[in-house]
């Protein structure tokens, strides 16, 4: 019985002389999320609203799950199209329409009427009373509350009329695309594609590299993190993964520089490479997983020395969270599965018993000067011989 | 080069099996049970197949019942037979270092009341027959045992264990998981006192998905798997003709050469473990010559973990597997037999499996040992410290 569905969106109302920029975006997105579901639809702007209509038979619970996933979107409403053909018969369709979508009729309501067409020959308040009138009357149990009630029901008088009371929760944040781009560093774990996932809900298009290292990872490692990125995809849409042999760096920083400082030195290479990528591929930022003393490399003094090799801001969004909280997210966009496959990652293959963890960077710098001879060669090396892979 | 060198996880079917398996689905593709000439013609490929299979172990076509793989027979013969036999006693005993397809449905038995007696194994992987012995009472009425080791290649004293069981209690009921076995070792269960044995298609090259159980003609066995009463009734389910052709093709071709390729495996096992004993740091757990199979070698590389090597062999075409069930899967409760011979950590992280099949060349195994001795020193150099 539904063919059109009601976008609403919140933030992006309020951007000004931006909105349409936001608008067109949103409805790009909700696009792409629906070209993966099968059906015909349509996507419509039409005075400050966004509606899908579907055009061919489709499947209300796949159209509902690629909604969900569309940032942007606060909440949407499966609306009931119907002619207009007089109140009388407007009344019977909003009876049909609460008999169907409702097993109980027992609750409190109120009609809200909005008449967009303004040829339509009585005012919304009266039409308000009419169909309340109409529901008393055929469900005696439902009541009438103007302040707080429990249904609301919507009718809008548009070229056709549109009857819709569910409003489905979306994921809201902004629409992919409008605030830009960023390299994520994702890794096997649990955190950064979660770290990913709410960089993306602020509408910036990620990309993203990891680091592989045979025969230290395993295929089938560098496969999960393929896969991680696919399910990050679902929301932010096409990723461009960079898999960057880190190997040859890692031994040579083993082999160069004290032990207890490999962790952070690893990483401070990774940023530059990530950074590289960055420069590539146009993102203005880098994004991490990190949260402040979750590990030895990422306690404050860590992340300062982590931080410094880097000229772009890096966005850590889980930096204040707790890992359950973290958790909690990645079970809820479906990574969390996939993110706990026992395979090694490069990051806990050489991982010293104690690592530092309030290094100096003064110490650090100093390390890496053992670096000098070959480490900007390898660098270039592994930014050249990088595999990219598109991942939707 | 290439050097696939994990034929015990699975083998390459060779092109008289497929020839059969493509011929029973693209042409002679009918169901055994229909009554018209489709079915008849399917049913003789089924009936051949028994035949042949049936002659490999010396024993009547009426005691091969085909199945999914080695997994369903060791399943079969285990819950079938406890089910059976069950008022006879509810003791059962197997050894530690079966594979879990033997030692899951006994854990199964244990919690449904069953008393479950593992066997220890001694540090060559061996269950000793004494113990063996002492475990038999009136009660038992199965004993499991395996036939080679899938890890290391030990060869269980199968005959002796028989002969044992077969005198201390005349009712107990013996199976062998010869999944290692078949194919590789004449087998013939009326002269071993074996009643029930599991036989997988893939690990002799044929199809994934094949397989059979010796059933004894006195036996009793429940069945299974229950449904329209194929294969007497004792196990239901539409006859996978493919599979059972092409597991008989895979046992034909396969005993037809079992004397000179036995010869040709224990040569090639030869050359790897001289060849590993060369190398500095190599522990290897395999016994040499006839003692072990003849296509299995099991080694530590002390100072590196299994997984790593097993990518760097991996990054030149080589094959193998990670040595030990607990570095390859954390979380199977069951434990490996590297475990249970009580090596130390340093060998069980550092543990790679060989296995060869009578398609492998020795340039395999020599490509081989010189890409160790290449990756072994440099490997060594980085190592958690």
């Amino acid at each position: 019985m539904f063919k059109t569905f009601l976008i609403k969106y919140g933030e992006i109302a309020i951007k000004g002389k931006n909105r349409h920029l936001f608008e067109e975006a949103l409805v790009k997105q909700i696009r792409r999320a629906l070209s993966k579901v099968d059906g015909a639809f349509s996507v419509t702007r039409e005075q400050g609203r966004i509606y899908v209509d579907c055009e061919s038979d489709y499947d209300y619970d796949e159209v509902v799950e690629a909604l969900q996933r569309v940032f942007g979107i606060v909440g949407f409403c499966p609306v009931m199209k119907v002619e207009d053909s007089g109140l009388e018969n407007l009344g019977n369709d909003v009876i049909h329409f609460l008999s169907e979508v409702y097993e109980t009729h027992n609750q409190t309501f109120k009609v809200m009427t909005r008449r967009a067409k303004k040829s339509y020959p009585i005012d919304s308040m009266e039409v308000n009373a009419e169909l309340g009138g109409r529901i008393l009357d055929a469900f005696p149990k439902m009541q009438v509350d103007v302040h707080n009630p429990e249904l609301l029901i919507h009718v809008e008088i548009r070229e056709k009329i549109y009857i819709y009371s569910k409003v489905i929760p979306g994921p809201g944040g902004m629409p992919v695309g409008t605030s830009g781009r960023a390299m994520l560093l994702l890794s096997g774990g649990i955190d950064s594609p979660v770290a990913g996932y709410m960089i993306g809900k602020r509408g910036v298009v990620i990309d993203a590299v990891y680091f592989h290292a045979p025969p230290y990872t395993s295929d089938r490692a560098k496969q999960k993190v393929v896969d991680l990125a696919q399910i990050v995809a679902r929301y932010t849409g096409p990723i461009r993964l960079h898999v960057v042999n880190f190997t040859e760096i890692q031994l040579y920083i083993y082999e160069k520089c004290p032990h207890d400082e490999l962790t952070i030195i690893m990483r401070r290479y990774m940023m530059r490479i990530a950074e590289r990528f960055a420069a590539l591929d146009g993102s203005m930022a880098l994004i991490t997983g990190e949260s402040v003393g979750q590990v030895a490399s990422q306690t404050i003094q860590s992340l300062a020395a982590t931080n410094e090799v880097c000229d772009l801001p890096v966005f850590r969004p889980l930096i204040g969270f707790d890992k359950q909280e973290i958790v909690e997210v990645a079970k809820k966009i479906d990574t969390f599965e996939t993110s706990i496959l026992p395979f090694e990652d490069c990051c806990t293959i050489f991982v010293a018993k104690h690592p530092v963890t309030k290094p100096n960077r003064k110490v650090i710098q100093r390390s890496e000067l053992k670096l000098q001879e070959k480490i900007d060669e390898m660098v270039e090396t592994a930014v050249e011989t990088a595999e990219t892979i598109r991942v939707e | 080069m290439e050097a696939y060198l994990d034929n015990s996880a699975t083998t390459r079917v060779t092109d008289t099996v497929r020839d059969v398996v493509v011929r029973t689905m693209t042409e002679d593709f009918g169901n055994p049970s229909s009554k018209h000439r489709k079915g008849v013609e399917a049913e003789r490929y089924l009936r051949d197949a028994r035949e042949t299979i049936a002659k490999t172990l010396k024993v009547s076509e009426k005691e091969i019942y085909f199945t999914s793989g080695g997994t369903e027979s060791d399943n079969w013969a285990i819950l079938g037979a406890a089910a059976a036999n069950r008022r006879a006693g509810m003791h059962v005993i197997t050894s530690a270092v079966e594979h879990a397809a033997v030692l899951m449905p006994m854990r199964y038995l244990e919690e449904q009341g069953y008393r479950v007696t593992i066997l220890p194994v001694d540090a060559k992987g061996r269950i000793s027959l004494d113990d063996l012995a002492d475990a038999i009472c009136e009660e038992t009425i199965l004993v499991s045992i395996m036939y080679v080791n899938n890890e290391i290649g030990t060869i269980e004293p199968v005959a002796e264990a028989g002969a044992l069981i077969k005198k201390k209690n005349p009712n107990t009921l013996f199976h062998v998981d010869a999944v290692q076995a078949y194919g590789k070792y004449p087998i013939y269960p009326k002269r071993m006192g074996i009643d029930l044995l599991s036989v997988s298609g893939h690990k002799l090259h044929g199809p994934k998905g094949s397989g059979f159980l010796y059933v004894g003609e006195k036996v009793k066995l429940h069945p299974l798997i229950l449904g329209g009463g194929q294969q007497k009734g004792m196990r239901s389910g539409t006859d996978n003709v493919p599979g059972a052709a092409g597991l008989a093709q895979a046992a034909a071709d396969a005993f037809a050469t079992l004397e000179q390729d036995h010869a040709q495996l224990l040569a090639l096992k030869e050359r790897l473990m001289n060849g590993l004993s060369d190398l500095p740091d190599v522990v290897i757990h395999s016994q040499a010559g006839e003692a072990g199979a003849a296509h299995i070698v099991s080694a530590a590389f002390v100072g590196v973990r299994s997984e790593v090597l097993l990518h760097a062999l991996e990054e030149r075409g080589i094959y193998v597997s990670a040595g030990s069930a607990c570095s390859s899967n954390k979380k199977t409760p069951v434990s490996g037999v590297l475990k249970e011979m009580h090596l130390p950590k340093e060998q069980l992280e550092s543990t790679l499996r060989f296995s060869f099949s009578r398609f492998t060349a020795e340039e395999e195994i020599d490509y081989c040992l010189d890409a160790l001795r290449e990756l072994l020193p440099m490997l060594r150099r980085f190592t958690r410290r």
